[in-house]
């Protein structure tokens, strides 16, 4: 059987599904889709779409500071659709690189979450013992804190151990760092609810009997069956994870301003909100909401689907 | 009752114990106190000295046990970056966040209980659903965007409210108030919206999908068969059975209330702890991130015990469980 052959069954099966099936007959879940996939794609096709280079020093001119956006305004240049900031960085072009930054730091935190939290929940329900209730007081010590504040303390720590310019360097690693240790917790939990199930069963007990080692049974066996609330609780994150960026950036202590997310674009231009350029924040700020509603749409939809108390 | 309440004051000690951990291990590993003490060309006895004065080379349990004896007292030395007592900084602008939260929680339970009510008893109807879409949308938007947005139309577009600070405060003894001032209150308003509107929203949703499960059990229908009124029905019956998980999260959210003040202090340039914490962190100042740390694993714990209690002045059915219990041992 070709590959193509084997695609195309694989299409049919998929065409077929239950989830293919609610997922066409929700709208808002299909424009929710579109818009997640258009973003997403305005953000990696930046280098090639994008009509100028925002932060390449040599490409800017001061001149170009501070026009509106063409629809609003005749001050408005073409060349700048949705206007430029102060320094005359085209806010477009900024968005769309900065997009790129905020997907790439949500989808990296969240994945470093996905296996903390996995791991750290498989050895919690497989090992269970002292292992389980020190991994377990540790989450539930976490969990009184809200996450945003987990990740501001990692941050601050490590702002202490390593000299300012070296942060700026690596600045995308401790954010992701900081934001996937503050939500490994709920897949943690899940995993280990899942597992507690699941080593009892006779499938397991087989596979021990056989002499598979536990790393084995765990990865290949017992982790399966948690893949379904594992998607949604990191599809759900991945709104939050955008949006604690976001908010670590606007604070200042995210991204540094040479590697602008969308929140630095708006912290940046919230300095100019007071004397009327609005657009500088405001069209950031449009994309990032609209980015985190679909992709919340997405994460509730793939909930429900996915619960058969709800079939 | 008693057994129970002794139980959760000893949990409430070790995760305080788990927070001054973690403090006291920021203290002792991350930055080196006598660089902040000392010019940099100290030579290195006497900085030796001093670390032997001040108990640095003493054992890290040692250690530990001073540390938390002088958090007890409230003292958490001085900060590395403005060289001022933690505790004065911490006290001076406790009371703008603590007011800040009070208001951005009064007006997450006035506005959004109401509205959840009223999605949940008539859920078909068109201003429901425009409830639920607005407040799906409030979920999604950062609280940084929300306040941002409010600056633009009321302070900047509008001119109605100021943008920015506290407007006029009143001080009573140590406690700096907004509540006196008409333009205090002013100052207030922008600000409590932007940090309600999350929990606004949520309570919504929560008092909607509890109340439509409430209005569907037999208990409604009988009251509505012994002919009570709407009102009674509504407020009497149905809303009393949702208080529950109301007040858990209600009790929870306070305590994230006070965390994002942090967000909303920094929109509006608001002088309270969240704004100073940001500040610590940036400068990595060790004794203040350290102090705050503490001050809201405490709030956490006092709000997490109170919820507690908060159970059985509302549910009648816990007390008649706890009774009995007591009463069979």
């Amino acid at each position: 059987m070709s590959a193509r052959t084997a695609f195309a069954q694989w299409l049919h099966h998929a065409a077929d599904s239950d989830i293919w099936w609610s997922f066409k007959s929700s709208t808002t879940t299909v424009v929710a889709a579109a818009v997640t996939f258009l973003i997403i794609a305005m953000a990696f096709l930046a280098p090639v779409i994008a009509p100028h280079t925002p932060f390449d020093p040599g490409t800017l001119s001061l001149s170009d500071g501070l026009k509106p956006p063409v629809l609003i305004s005749s001050d408005g240049d073409w060349s700048f659709p949705l206007g430029t900031d102060d320094q005359g960085r085209d806010v477009l072009s900024s968005i769309m690189y900065g997009t790129r930054l905020s997907l790439i730091v949500g989808f990296a935190s969240v994945i470093v979450a996905m296996v903390l939290g996995i791991g750290l929940g498989l050895i919690s329900g497989y090992f269970g013992g002292t292992t389980d209730a020190v991994i377990m007081r540790i989450a539930d010590v976490q969990l009184t804190f809200p996450a945003i504040l987990v990740a501001l303390l990692i941050d601050g720590l490590v702002r202490g151990l390593i000299s300012s310019d070296r942060h700026d360097e690596i600045a995308t690693f401790v954010i992701i760092g900081a934001i996937g240790l503050s939500f490994w917790v709920q897949y943690a939990r899940t995993v280990r609810g899942s597992v507690l199930v699941e080593k009892n069963k006779e499938y397991v007990q087989a596979a021990r009997v056989i002499g598979l080692s536990p790393a084995v049974i765990m990865v290949r066996h017992v982790l399966p069956n948690v893949t379904g609330p594992v998607l949604v609780i990191a599809t759900i994150n991945l709104g939050l994870a955008i949006i604690t960026e976001a908010t670590l950036s606007f604070l200042g202590v995210g991204l540094p301003s040479t590697q602008p997310s969308l929140g630095t674009l708006i912290r940046l231009g919230n300095e100019l909100l007071q004397s009327g350029e609005w657009w500088i924040t405001v069209f950031p700020g449009i994309t990032l909401a609209l980015l985190v509603l679909a992709v919340n749409l997405l994460g509730d939809w793939l909930r429900d689907a996915l619960n058969p108390k709800l079939r | 009752m008693l057994a129970f309440i002794l139980r959760r004051l000893m949990q409430s000690v070790a995760v305080l114990l788990a927070v001054g951990l973690v403090s006291f291990s920021l203290f002792r590993y991350v930055g080196d106190p006598i660089n902040a003490m000392v010019g940099q060309d100290t030579p290195a006895v006497e900085r030796e000295a001093l670390r032997v004065k001040l108990g640095l080379n003493d054992p890290a349990p040692i250690q530990f046990v001073r540390f938390i004896a002088n958090a007890a007292h409230g003292q958490f030395g001085l900060s590395y970056r403005t060289a001022e007592p933690v505790s004065r900084m911490i006290l001076e602008r406790l009371p703008a966040t603590l007011e800040l939260s009070f208001c951005a929680a009064l007006f997450a339970l006035l506005v959004g209980i109401p509205m959840g009510v009223y999605t949940g008893l008539y859920p078909r109807h068109w201003t429901s659903r425009l409830l639920q879409a607005v407040s799906l949308i409030g979920v999604s938007l950062p609280t940084f965007l929300i306040g941002i947005l409010l600056i633009l139309f009321f302070s900047v577009i509008l001119r109605w409210l100021p943008s920015f600070g506290r407007g006029e405060t009143v001080t009573i003894g140590w406690w700096t108030t907004n509540f006196l001032r008409w333009k205090g209150l002013e100052a207030l308003i922008l600000p409590s919206i932007t940090l309600g509107l999350f929990q606004l929203t949520l309570l919504m949703r929560l008092v909607r999908s509890e109340m439509l499960e409430v209005m569907r059990t037999d208990y409604i229908k009988f009251a509505r068969a012994r002919g009570l009124t709407n009102r009674a029905i509504n407020f009497g019956h149905a809303l009393k059975n949702t208080l529950v998980p109301v007040i858990t999260v209600t009790g929870l959210q306070l305590g994230s209330l006070i965390a994002f003040a942090i967000v909303t202090e920094t929109v509006f340039a608001w002088p309270g702890v969240g704004q100073l914490f940001i500040q610590s962190v940036q400068f990595s100042d060790i004794p203040v991130m350290a102090a705050y740390l503490m001050l809201i694993g405490l709030f956490f714990v006092i709000i997490n015990l109170v919820v507690d209690l908060l159970y059985f002045v509302v549910d009648p059915r816990l007390r008649g469980q706890m009774g009995r219990r007591a009463g069979a041992h």
